[in-house]
């Protein structure tokens, strides 16, 4: 991560995109971690029969940190991630690769802040979880 | 057209739930860390927090007998509604302090509204928390409003 300052940043600016393809051991993994026991994430017998998913779903909170990464691995010890909102508007299955990024979408130099369009987007190019961040700058 | 929200679950919004506590741990920032394919040694290492590790560090641990057919704990904190299955919403967070381990945190929820909306594959009910969490001491930490979809 390099260092820079908000006066370098322009309305429009991408941020580095990212694909995540999680796999049954990093599902596994990020359950264990978060203590989540729902089978949805493990038992694709049980996700199919019974609650009717393609898949086993990957987590909706798993990709909300994949989308908070954005910004923050963009900003590095640059500034401090101060807001983050998404919505997880569609259900997203092992076996597809999905992809994040972002865009600038405000920059108010006098208060320091910088705000963002975020997205976790499928192979399909739809965005699946969109989400906004706001960072302050030191 | 609220159908599926009776008045027993209504008289929930507004409510608070049980404070939880929390000492932050060095290595469940580590797993957490590795599980969601951090980038930064600040994370990887546990020095600090990454922005969502409170959502997994907050979550009920039941004993295995309480677990239910979906491997779920039945969430106390939760009305009767009439659709069971639980689907993640999303989240709007505020951050006021970075977390570091042994930090000790309290975090309060209230359950701010249920709403019933008509999804592509039926009604569906969103329940709304707003949870704040602070320091032992007082100090602020983060403030969120989180949503889960009932289906």
């Amino acid at each position: 991560m390099s260092n820079f300052e908000i006066a370098a940043l322009s309305i429009g600016e991408a941020l580095p995109e990212r694909q995540h393809t999680a796999t049954n051991v990093s599902l596994f993994c990020y359950n264990a971690a978060i203590w989540n026991p729902h089978r949805i994430h493990y038992d694709e017998p049980y996700t199919k029969n019974v609650e009717k998913h393609p898949g086993v779903v990957i987590d909706g909170p798993l990709q909300g940190d994949w989308l908070n990464q954005v910004v923050v691995n963009w900003m590095g010890d640059n500034a401090t991630l101060v807001q983050f909102n998404y919505s997880n508007r569609r259900a997203s299955y092992i076996g597809e690769t999905l992809t994040s990024g972002g865009s600038i979408t405000a920059i108010d130099a006098a208060a320091g802040t910088v705000d963002m369009e975020i997205f976790i987007k499928n192979e399909n190019g739809d965005v699946i979880t969109p989400g906004t961040a706001r960072v302050r700058f030191a | 057209m609220s159908d599926l929200i009776s008045a027993e679950a209504r008289s929930w919004i507004g409510r608070k739930g049980e404070p939880i506590h929390i000492e932050v741990n060095r290595s469940d920032i580590v797993k957490y860390s590795i599980s969601t394919e951090q980038q930064q040694a600040k994370f990887l290492q546990g020095d600090e927090a990454p922005a969502m590790f409170l959502f997994g560090a907050l979550r009920p641990i039941a004993p295995l007998a309480e677990l239910g057919p979906d491997g779920l704990p039945e969430d106390s904190f939760l009305p009767d509604l009439p659709l069971k299955r639980v689907m993640a919403g999303g989240t709007e967070m505020t951050f006021h302090r970075s977390i570091h381990p042994g930090d000790k945190l309290v975090a309060t929820r209230s359950l701010a509204d249920l709403i019933e909306k008509q999804g592509s594959t039926g009604p569906l009910i969103f329940v709304v928390y707003n949870m704040r969490v602070e320091t032992e001491a007082g100090e602020l930490v983060l403030e969120e409003k989180q949503t889960r979809i009932m289906r």
